[in-house]
């Protein structure tokens, strides 16, 4: 049984949803409000999105797609920004970059759908984060496995989904413990694969228990 | 084939565990660990009645119970307060305001009384809705926290009534608005709070087969044909005429049956025409049931919304629209009108059908009569939507959030 050196630490984080005074009507104003719009907003409407909706898989999981599908219906660029994968950014400044320019390009493209009136405003609004230590902590992969186990859909999320902006890198708390805590590159590897878009947050914890209880086996 | 009525402090945290798991409640606990012993006051108009009582008649006994010195204190005016605070109720919706000018001095006068006789020296103060907004007045030297909550939609006030009460909110440190369609535009930070429902209250907690079958025979409905339902106040907001004429459309496909059932006939004028009318258009069709229940039904309306094969909302105008959350909590498919915090709950085709029309309302209906299967799955997401946001358990948990957030910010 590998004992890692440092424990992990769980911890869970709880979210207060803070209603900005920026709003959009029209995709043009989406676009502008892209490039003026906080941080902590291209986050709420992206991966915290993820989480609130985490149970519908078939639909787009971030707010700005599914205003462009059902406000402006425009199910193309709907598309194209919903197929950003939020797994491959380790900041939000590059998100929003991307997330801009392809409504920007599209505005561009077709001005006339750009001016169109939506069904529905977008509203900004921003996250604000309270994270929490649980008090619970993991020296070996067993005890990991144990605690995952009765792991909140909150916490998890933390940990996998959000963790990527804290650690500035393409990858997730548990990942990163099984590697540089244990030495298990390969079990590391395999958890980062897991994909959230296709899961609910449950379906995607099972699977790391799977890949935990695989790896505890062998 | 009865059920037992229980109390609400009956109802302890630990009770929720069954519905939302041990690690929420865990977590909630973690929370509060943070915020022991703090002080937080909630301030509203009224003890009973009302949606707000209803919420923090739960809510604080839980708030409570997880450590946090918590007091609920209630204002007290007379008649023409009462009369005032409604016209401003009204109005804040949108609603024409035409009382005397002397009307916002009571306004003041009944608020400086109440602060004289309330302490408010808590480290959080929550003040619910305008009645007493100005109790900020006792805030001494911006001590503590004070937030204004909002429970009504403020888009577009009458301007009379706003510009009157918009220098009290501006005081708050903040406003909790239940949709961002509610929300007026302020300098103040404005936070979502969804309202939430109770799992095991009266209105929503599992009941035994045999008294949802004995409410059904009780009313002589049917139990082996479709059963639509929409439970709401007799009011033209409503729209039961709209819903009766939907159903008319459906009946010519399926043998169906149609539930309107609610209250608010008796004491209210304009509900009882509302009433004789959904009666004329209904006229001659036995498989029509309109149920004017009186306010202590809330197990036989459990009961319906269970029976029920589809739930109706077709509402012009809507609050957050709780009665759509019940029915979703309970699994039911859903066919609600886009309007209020409707479409906050009804994710098109995803928790629900939105309709924007009669003929909308009623094609949905015989879709999801002819797809059995993808009405259930629209029930399981909406059953899972209402728990991931819209239990009580989430209202405490933002409550403490807020608190936790508010003396990070000092």
């Amino acid at each position: 049984m590998i004992r890692a050196q440092q424990p992990f630490q769980f911890a869970t984080a709880s979210y207060l949803t803070c209603i900005c005074n920026q709003r959009a009507t029209r995709l043009a104003e989406l676009s502008k409000g892209l490039g003026e719009c906080s941080e902590a907003s291209i986050f709420y409407h992206t991966f915290h999105s993820l989480r609130r909706h985490h149970f519908l898989t078939e639909g787009f999981s971030d707010d700005f797609a599914q205003w462009i599908m059902a406000g402006c219906n425009l199910p193309e660029l709907a598309e194209q920004l919903a197929a950003l994968d939020l797994r491959e950014y380790a900041n939000l400044e590059d998100l929003r970059k991307d997330l801009r320019s392809l409504v920007a390009d599209y505005c561009q493209a077709f001005p006339e759908r750009a001016q169109q009136k939506a069904f529905e405003p977008f509203y900004f609004s921003e996250a604000i984060e309270v994270s929490l230590p649980l008090g619970l902590e993991a020296q070996t992969l067993e005890d990991f496995g144990k605690i995952l186990e009765t792991l909140s859909n909150a916490s998890f999320h933390y940990h996998f989904v959000t963790s990527r902006l804290r650690l500035h890198l393409r990858s997730n708390d548990f990942s990163l413990w099984f590697s540089t805590g244990l030495g298990l590159d390969d079990l590391a590897q395999r958890a980062n694969r897991i994909d959230i878009y296709t899961n609910t947050l449950e379906a995607a914890c099972q699977q790391l228990l799977h890949l935990v209880s695989q790896e505890i086996g062998s | 084939m009865t059920e037992t009525r229980r109390e609400p402090h009956t109802i302890h945290l630990e009770d929720y565990i069954p519905v939302v798991g041990t690690p929420e409640i865990q977590e909630l606990h973690a929370l509060a660990a943070l915020l022991k012993g703090r002080t937080v006051q909630m301030v509203n108009s009224t003890s009973v009645g009302g949606g707000v009582a209803e919420i923090l008649s739960r809510l604080v006994p839980l708030l409570k119970e997880l450590g946090i010195n918590i007091r609920w204190d209630v204002i007290t005016g007379g008649n023409d307060f009462f009369e005032i605070t409604k016209a401003f109720h009204n109005a804040l919706h949108g609603a024409p305001f035409d009382k005397s000018p002397d009307c916002f001095d009571i306004f003041l006068d009944y608020n400086e009384q109440n602060r004289v006789r309330l302490q408010t020296d808590s480290e959080f103060t929550v003040i619910h809705d305008p009645q007493p907004v100005a109790l900020i007045n006792g805030r001494s030297n911006r001590a503590g926290h004070w937030i204004w909550r909002c429970h009504i939609d403020l888009s577009q006030p009458n301007p009379k009534v706003w510009n009157f009460l918009e220098p009290y909110v501006l005081r708050y440190d903040g406003a909790l608005f239940s949709s961002p369609d509610f929300t007026h535009q302020l300098p103040i930070p404005q936070y979502l709070f969804y309202p939430s429902i109770d799992p095991l209250s009266e209105k929503n907690r599992e009941l035994e087969p045999e008294f949802i079958r004995g409410v059904l025979d009780r009313f002589e409905i049917d139990r082996k044909r479709p059963i639509l339902t929409q439970i709401s106040r007799f009011d033209r907001l409503k729209d039961p005429v709209g819903v009766v004429e939907a159903y008319k459309i459906v009946k010519r496909y399926f043998d169906c049956q149609l539930v309107l059932a609610g209250g608010g006939a008796a004491d209210d004028p304009e509900g009882g025409k509302v009433l004789d009318e959904v009666r004329e258009v209904s006229a001659g069709d036995p498989d029509i049931f309109i149920l004017d229940l009186p306010p202590w039904s809330a197990l036989e309306i459990n009961a319906l919304q269970r029976a029920s094969t589809i739930v109706i909302q077709k509402s012009l105008r809507e609050g957050f629209g709780l009665t759509v959350t019940e029915a979703l909590w309970k699994r039911k498919p859903v066919v609600a009108s886009a309007v209020g915090g409707i479409p906050i709950q009804v994710i098109h085709k995803q928790t629900g059908m939105l309709v924007h029309s009669v003929e909308g309302t009623a094609y949905q209906l015989r879709y999801l009569l002819s797809n059995p299967s993808f009405a259930s799955r629209l029930g399981q997401l909406g059953h899972k939507h209402v728990r991931e946001q819209l239990l009580i358990t989430s209202a405490l948990r933002n409550y403490m959030t807020l608190f936790m957030h508010s003396i990070r910010q000092g």
